[in-house]
């Protein structure tokens, strides 16, 4: 909440042109018929997403030549409000000219990107991203029904959000192609937790089997885990220095769990990593002693000098060990 | 042309409105509480505006009207303060309300369920109308307060409020209806059935923003919610908006006088928009005409999301209102559509169309066809009208909207 967000009301005016303009008059409206494709020689895949019940669907039409896998043309139908027939607009777009298997890789990213006016303003407000999602998942149906591949396998079909039909999978997606920090983002992009709720944590009028607030810890777990290993990977002190302090702070405890924290514990001591403050000559390391360790004559000569040199090895020679 | 169809969320000031508060601006603008001539100045303005709301609600004049800032700070004070007086200082614990009320009572009793007062939500039947026998059946000797709106903003359904006035009145139990949509639509009668307290505004009625009232029946005790310097005998301090109470002194009259006779002009136009709506097909209508207030029609139009509806009615320069869960900032479907169920699809087709005594027959006109011309768009679009069925293994299940 600041000055901006005094004035609400102002959903239409955060839409680009080409939101407005496709909205107003969409070039890929329509269907495509079993007989016209056949009669060309072409195949016809039909696919659905979402539900008039559930507030947003589209219906997706790929004519594909089977000799090339291309789609030769693509057409929508969508009961949604102007984002959505705006997005499956663009997306059907997006899709012709494709082989099915470059159409898959298309994201709600690559729709979203395509109805901006200008690359650095996004093209709707953040709650109007689901719409793009919508096309995303729909390109994965149709090719998933061309591919022959069952859909129950091409998708992970683990239904999170079953008020908007999110997937675990989906949302693990969105989660990272989006980086997305908080429930309230994931229910902009995908609308997971936008309906009953129930999905998003336990206590909700229904018992589910998967939540968001797990969802997003764990896909968030994992993606800095990763980034610390791709960091790990990259090499050394480097890395650690442009790691965030969330970041450092967690390889610091890893590195004290692998190699120093059995020492302490084992004289029936141990310590906690408080701080971790960096300047252009060191990074300060602020640490307290816990049980047997702490007033330990060691602990501000022989075990700090352990542990200040095994993380200066590990992770930067910058590193200084400051116990408070 | 302009068509303005959504006279429930506001009105036009009327003219002859302006006219009357002009001079307490720049004028005549001295503080009413202020000892000299310069501050009295105002006095006869504003006890004409008090005659007129005693006499358009035939309030008695045991009664007392405290004139607010809006009619959310009426449901506050009314909620906030019975919590106040009768769960804090009292023994009682107990609201009993309903799930189609405005979000200034529903998020109030969410607040005050998180300091521990039960609240009852009261279902409404498929009418959108609540029954007033569940309203018996759900008062305890620990509820403190029953407060049910008199009219919908969403639907325009009217409550049984006589009839829930009187089991309240049996039960010794506090009755509080937010009558914000009724007040100037419909004849309110406060001597013809009891109410403890109601909560209007009057920009709801060709007033001005920011002026609003509360009645207290029979003076009866409730702590302020407005603390400060014992304006209005003391019962809501703030300086008075001695321009916007003289604004809503002349718009309730003007809004009641001949009240019957007006309402029927409006219904008379708002019945010929809603025959010529349902002639296109798959649509419906939610709710009895005759227990409507005359100016509202929430209608579904299957295979037309809201938003969508709304924008293309924009555009022709038509401004209408929907309960679509992608038209809220928050994409919370609207509990008063998913409370009313219809299949849940009302909850992303309805559209609510609401008429004033100054909506002219041309405009109706104009709105039939450009209404009519929108649905035949958004059809041609829309998934749910689509005639190639999906490859085998592209359907999808129906979704399931659950809900409380």
């Amino acid at each position: 909440m600041a000055k901006d967000n005094l004035l609400g009301g102002s959903l239409w005016d955060a839409y680009s042109n080409k939101v407005t303009t496709l909205m107003n008059n969409p070039q890929h409206q329509g269907e495509i018929f079993e007989a016209e494709a056949q009669e060309r020689g072409n195949k016809l895949i039909v696919a659905d997403f979402g539900a008039e019940s559930c507030g947003d669907a589209v219906r997706l039409y790929w004519e594909i030549d089977p000799k090339t896998d291309i789609i030769v043309d693509s057409k929508f139908k969508s009961f949604g409000c102007g984002t959505a027939i705006a997005s499956s607009d663009v997306m059907t777009q997006l899709c012709i000219g494709k082989t099915v298997q470059e159409a898959v890789k298309i994201t709600n990213i690559d729709v979203e990107f395509a109805l901006r006016d200008d690359p650095d303003t996004p093209a709707v407000p953040p709650q109007k991203m689901h719409c793009s999602v919508m096309a995303y998942d729909v390109i994965k149906k149709a090719a998933g029904l061309y591919m022959g591949v069952d859909a129950e396998s091409f998708e992970e079909e683990i239904i999170v959000c079953e008020c908007a039909r999110v997937s675990l999978s989906t949302l693990q997606e969105v989660i990272r192609l989006n980086d997305l920090t908080t429930i309230e983002q994931i229910t902009d992009y995908t609308k997971a937790g936008g309906f009953c709720k129930s999905c998003i944590k336990p206590g909700g009028h229904e018992q589910r089997e998967y939540y968001l607030v797990d969802i997003l810890a764990d896909t968030r777990r994992e993606m800095d885990e990763e980034k610390m290993k791709a960091a790990a990977d990259a090499g050394g002190s480097a890395s650690f220095e442009d790691m965030t302090l969330v970041q450092q702070i967690k390889a610091i405890d890893a590195e004290i769990d692998e190699s120093i924290r059995q020492f302490l514990v084992m004289d029936g001591g141990d310590m906690e990593v408080i701080d971790v403050k960096t300047s252009d000559e060191y990074i300060d390391v602020y640490i307290r002693y816990l049980g047997a360790c702490n007033g330990c004559a060691s602990s501000s000569t022989g075990t700090l000098y352990a542990i200040e040199s095994t993380l200066k090895e590990k992770l930067s020679k910058k590193i200084r060990v400051l116990p408070i | 042309m302009q068509v303005y169809l959504d006279n429930n969320a506001t009105t036009m000031v009327d003219p002859l409105v302006v006219e009357a508060m002009l001079p307490f601006f720049s004028e005549i603008y001295g503080n009413p509480n202020s000892l000299h001539k310069i501050g009295t100045a105002s006095h006869p303005a504003i006890s004409k505006a008090i005659d007129q709301v005693y006499t358009a609600l035939n309030a008695a004049d045991a009664d007392d009207i405290v004139f607010t800032s809006c009619a959310t700070e009426s449901n506050n004070w009314v909620l906030q303060s019975m919590y106040i007086d009768h769960v804090l200082n009292g023994d009682k614990n107990h609201i009993v309300t309903t799930e189609v009320e405005h979000p200034s009572i529903l998020s109030t009793c969410k607040f005050l369920e998180e300091q521990g007062v039960k609240v009852t939500y009261l279902p409404v039947n498929e009418q959108g109308v609540v029954e007033a026998h569940t309203v018996k059946s759900f008062i305890t000797d620990k509820t403190a307060l029953v407060s049910i709106m008199w009219a919908s903003n969403e639907t325009g359904m009217i409550n049984p409020i006589a009839e829930i006035g009187e089991i309240c009145k049996e039960k010794g139990v506090p009755f509080h209806s937010d009558a914000v949509q009724a007040v100037g639509k419909i004849p309110v009668d406060l001597q013809s059935l009891h109410v403890d307290f109601i909560s209007m505004s009057a920009h709801k009625f060709h007033g001005p923003k920011g002026v609003g009232a509360l009645y207290i029946r029979n003076s009866q005790a409730l702590s302020p919610l407005m603390h400060g310097g014992e304006h209005m005998g003391g019962r809501r301090s703030g300086t008075l908006n001695v321009a916007g109470i003289v604004g809503m002194g002349k718009a309730i009259e003007l809004a009641t006088a001949n009240i019957e006779e007006a309402a029927a002009k409006i219904r008379a136009k708002r019945d010929r928009l809603e025959d010529a709506i349902l002639e296109l097909n798959d649509t419906f209508v939610v709710g009895d005409r005759d227990n409507r207030t005359p100016n509202t029609i929430l209608i579904s139009i299957k295979g037309v999301e809201g938003e969508g509806m709304l924008w293309d009615l924009n555009n022709g320069q038509i401004g209408a209102s929907t309960g679509s869960a992608c038209a809220s900032e928050d994409l919370e479907a609207n509990t008063v559509m998913l409370a009313i169920g219809a299949d849940n699809e009302l909850a992303h087709t309805g559209i609510r169309l609401s008429l004033s005594r100054f909506t002219t027959d041309a405009e109706i006109d104009y709105t039939i066809t450009h209404f009519k011309d929108a649905v035949k768009r958004l059809r041609a679009i829309s998934s749910s009208f689509a005639i190639q069925k999906p490859t085998a293994g592209g359907e999808v299940q129906e979704c399931e909207l659950h809900h409380h």
